[in-house]
């Protein structure tokens, strides 16, 4: 299974709506100075929306935004363009491009720290319903190589994974570290950067 | 962009109208020769636009970023998909859906392509469409795929072409219609969809529905064709057909349709149509596009003319079954309810009894309402799509539409399931209420997406809803029941000469930088199938028009007499007062430091248009072109001012010599010893300010010049009602079009 699209997002501790607004200039800020590997473009605001994407800096090759989707709030990485290698490669560059944009948020000023990530949850998604449907033949073929995959990320660390089972919703996996882990430690696992 | 966009064309064979299959075969036929330079620009802009896809803001590859122009840097070099449109940009999708009317599946595919090739939101239009945004082009054969196997089509969604057949979202269930036009639009839209006749339009062709003549739920005043649902009683058998307006349009000046004739019959309903289509197509203007809508020709005709020429057409039209073979099935359509009529809740209370009051509205069949779903700035999620097509399954037989208010309905739900249905709205993020209400605002685009936006209507409607939402439980009855509407700029995509309290983008260099306003519009009429039109008062910087609500508000709530809408209550306080009121609210900052009123709402960068320099502040000091520009302000609001009295020669003159007085502002930029004459001015004009099209609009080009080169025409009178209100709207675009020209001329030189 070829799995392309790949999302990643990285669950914060609450950031409030103050938070939100507060993150518009600073993705403003990551356009003038292109602080990102991709091309960005613009930004979407959703504030408005209850459990919504929040606020979305969009890219050519790749959305950045604090998502709010299921009113769990996090650093989201949605890949657009479609990447060459395997599967893990393709799950480890999303991972960083994640952690990388979660590590500059975490020491934005502009943020008044007011951006965290919980430690522990991390949620991923395929936004391709026609190459990964969300449906359980998707979950057996995948399993061992998203399990492998975590258990990389958290450096064989006790983990929980649970899939989200509604097959009209994106194919969604999500994995809780027993312990806490910091961004950095994470990208250190995962070969560091972007 | 996706790596599945290959396979969607296998995977959905067989499951697609052939006809829709096979119109997106043709377009990826034609995205692949654009590709490789077979296909001019022009040609393949128009083709993409008929199938529903549009350009978006900063798709000709250059962005202010807040400091400066960025130039952005597309993988696909300079390909094209249009002039000056890079074939990378992220692009809008516009989704017809006649009448509004959707089942759940319908929803939830929508709720999956927002997911997958948008940012996740839905978009619901002021007419009844689906926008997604940031789409790239190379995925829209797919996301119209899988529309087309949900029997949705994007066909005709943009482009000079017949756009979705609005209609009244209440039809079949309202006490006050006089039928369900429902059948009827469908049919309208069916026969109209790829019809040869529609082919060949200058401009965008507008039709709408409405079931009674009262209310505002089809807005049929404002369109190219509005039918008004009305019956006839021969020989004591009644007959259907409709009150039929033709020539309406909102855009930089709104025309009210005319009335074409007091009973269509139903069964001429398409063919006549078709031939107002066909006389629309053969003398509707096709090179100058700012006069191109069919409002444009039935003013220039006159009805009678107009009505005389379509009936000739329709005479010599070679007969066609689909004009009456819907008919029958149309006089028995009838939706049916899921569940048993019901009983009203018992003692409601609390956010459940807020919304019972502002979100349903009883039906003419006993036991049942309708539910509004109230989205805000018409955002949906792709989760709350799902979520209500799970709602419309397990209360109604799937009988959801959209609305021009930018919402959803959910029709035949059961009183007694009234509850359940708000917990489960509750639930999904959906169950705000209000709908119908002040908070309730419609807003277009704007600077959002729009290529076209001057300042953010949807950040200033978030604010408003913000701030209206905080306090509303302490609005006063009357104030709660005003609308609010928005548009970025003056083509009025949020119609907003349709509301109490209106609002457009436009620019004012203050003190030698670009400072976001709206115009404040005030007068207009919702009810009515939107009866009257507001007018502009005055320019006021962005961030006060929240204060400019709120002393509106008050003041209505205040003073007003009983049983007086606000229309009739801004007339009778008057303009002078009004602007009397509003008046210190439009003067620049006293801090000239204070940057704040110099970025938009929702958008902290440095406000620009386009690459204009901010460098260049010209201190405290005013120019003459400025002075000009002022006078010509007053001029204007006089004109307005000589209008409502009735004195129409004295408002037509006042317009003129407003536009005239904005024309030699600019001038006296470089000619400072210009005399006062007309005639100079406007060839001076000419010369120094459309021959060199420095006056031009970055997209509707020289369409304000003209405007006063007409004025100047016609300058010796007489002038009608009519006639003296458009040139007052032409002369406020034309005073716009002098700023923004003085803006892009950065800081003039001393004079
Ligand atoms: S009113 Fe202006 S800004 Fe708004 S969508 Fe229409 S053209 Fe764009």
């Amino acid at each position: 299974m070829n799995l392309q699209h790949v999302n990643v997002k990285l669950l914060i501790e609450d950031f409030g709506d103050a938070g939100l607004e507060r993150l518009i200039p600073v993705f403003h800020g990551w356009i003038q100075d292109r602080a990102r590997p991709e091309l960005l473009l613009d930004i979407a605001d959703y504030r408005h929306v209850p459990a919504g994407p929040g606020v979305v800096l969009i890219g050519h090759e790749a959305n950045y935004s604090v998502d709010n989707t299921d009113n769990r709030m996090g650093v989201r990485y949605n890949r657009k363009a479609e990447l060459d290698g395997s599967n893990q490669d393709r799950l480890a560059q999303a991972a960083v491009a994640a952690l990388s944009a979660c590590q500059l948020l975490e020491a934005e000023p502009r943020l008044q720290n007011g951006l965290r990530f919980n430690g522990q949850e991390i949620e991923i998604f395929v936004n391709d319903r026609l190459l990964a449907p969300n449906v359980e033949v998707t979950r057996e073929v995948l399993h061992g190589e998203l399990e492998s995959f975590f258990r990389k990320v958290f450096r064989n660390g006790e983990i929980s994974i649970s899939y989200d089972k509604d097959p009209r919703r994106l194919f969604g996996v999500s994995v809780k570290a027993a312990r806490r882990f910091s961004v950095a430690d994470l990208l250190a696992n995962l070969g560091g950067r972007d | 962009m996706k790596a599945s966009n290959a396979q969607w064309a296998k995977e959905l064979s067989g499951k697609m109208p052939e006809d829709l299959s096979r119109e997106i075969d043709i377009f990826e036929t034609e995205m692949a020769l654009r590709k490789q330079g077979k296909l001019d620009e022009r040609l393949f802009a128009e083709t993409r636009l008929r199938r529903g896809i549009y350009g978006q803001r900063y798709d000709n590859g250059q962005r202010h970023d807040g400091k400066k122009v960025q130039e952005v840097a597309y993988p696909s070099g300079e390909l094209t998909k249009g002039p000056n449109t890079m074939w990378d940009a992220p692009g809008m999708q516009r989704i017809k859906i006649p009448g509004g009317g959707l089942n759940a599946a319908q929803l939830e595919t929508l709720a999956d392509l927002a997911e997958e090739y948008s940012d996740g939101i839905a978009h619901v239009t002021t007419r009844q469409d689906f926008q997604l945004h940031y789409i790239h082009i190379e995925d829209t054969p797919s996301v119209m795929r899988r529309l087309a196997a949900a029997k949705i089509t994007t066909r005709e969604a943009c482009g000079n072409s017949v756009r979705n057949v609005t209609a009244c979202p209440y039809a079949g269930t309202c006490a006050d219609e006089v039928f369900d036009v429902t059948p009827y639009s469908r049919a309208l839209s069916k026969f109209l969809l790829g019809h040869p006749d529609t082919q060949n339009l200058g401009r965008k062709f507008k039709p709408a529905f409405s079931g009674c003549s009262q209310h505002a739920c089809g807005l049929a005043s404002l369109h190219d064709i509005g039918m008004i649902a009305a019956t006839q009683t021969k020989n004591g058998e009644e007959t259907r057909g409709f009150e039929m307006y033709v020539g309406g349009g909102l855009g930089a000046v709104p025309y009210q349709a005319k009335l074409f004739d007091t009973f269509v019959p139903q069964e001429e309903l398409l063919p006549l149509a078709q031939a107002i289509a066909r006389v629309f197509a053969r003398l509707g203007e096709k090179k100058n596009r700012s006069r191109a809508r069919m409002k444009f020709l039935v003013q220039d005709l006159g009805i009678e003319r107009f009505k005389e020429l379509v009936l000739e057409e329709r005479r010599g039209l070679a007969p066609d079954p689909r004009w009456t073979a819907y008919l029958e099935s149309a006089q028995q359509f009838e939706e049916a309810p899921l569940r048993a009529a019901g009983e009203w809740p018992q003692s409601p209370s609390g956010a459940f009894a807020r919304w019972l009051a502002t979100n349903t509205r009883p039906q003419k069949q006993e036991g049942y309402v309708v539910v509004t779903v109230a989205l805000p700035l018409g955002d949906i999620t792709a989760n709350q799509l799902r979520s209500l097509a799970d709602i419309a399954r397990q209360f109604t037989r799937e009988t959801v539409r959209t609305t021009v208010e930018q919402n959803f309905v959910l029709r035949w739900i059961s009183k007694s399931d009234l509850q359940q249905v708000y917990t489960a709205l509750e639930a999904a993020g959906l169950g705000e209420a209000g709908g119908g209400t002040i908070i309730d605002i419609v807003t277009c685009p704007g600077t959002d997406t729009c290529k076209l936006g001057i300042s953010s209507s949807r950040g200033l409607a978030a604010e408003l809803r913000k701030r209206l939402g905080e306090k509303s439980f302490e609005l006063n009855e009357s104030v709660d029941h005003l609308h609010i509407k928005i548009s970025g700029c003056f083509n009025s995509c949020g119609q907003h000469h349709v509301a109490d309290l209106g609002f457009y983008g436009v620019s004012r260099k203050v003190a030698g930088y670009a400072m976001p306003h709206f115009q404040v519009v005030l007068g207009g009429e919702w009810e009515h199938n939107g009866g009257s039109y507001g007018l502009p008062t005055m320019a006021i910087p962005s961030k006060n028009i929240p204060e400019v609500v709120t002393r509106l508000t008050e003041r209505y709530a205040r003073d007003r007499q009983a049983g007086e809408n606000f229309k009739d209550f801004i007339k009778r306080v008057g303009k002078p007062e009004l602007k009397n009121i509003l008046d210190d609210l439009a003067r620049p900052p006293a801090d000239p430091t204070d940057r704040s009123l110099f970025s938009d709402w929702g958008d902290p960068r440095e406000y620009s248009l386009g690459d204009m320099g901010t460098g260049e502040c010209a201190g405290e000091v005013v120019s003459p072109v400025e002075f000009g520009l002022g006078a010509a302000e007053r001029e204007v609001f006089e004109a307005q001012l000589a209008w409502e009295k009735g004195q129409v020669e004295q408002a037509g003159k006042a317009a003129y010599h407003a536009m005239l007085q904005a024309a030699k502002a600019l001038v006296m930029s470089d000619y400072p010893l210009i005399s006062d004459d007309p005639d100079r001015i406007i060839s001076e004009f000419r010369t120094r300010f459309y021959d060199t099209q420095k006056f031009f609009d970055p997209f509707a080009g020289g369409k304000f010049a003209h405007y006063l080169f007409a004025a100047q025409e016609h300058s010796g009178g007489p002038y009608t009602s009519d006639s003296a209100r458009y040139l007052i709207e032409e002369a406020h675009l034309f005073i716009e079009a002098a700023h923004s020209c003085y803006n892009r001329m950065g800081t003039p030189a001393a004079v």
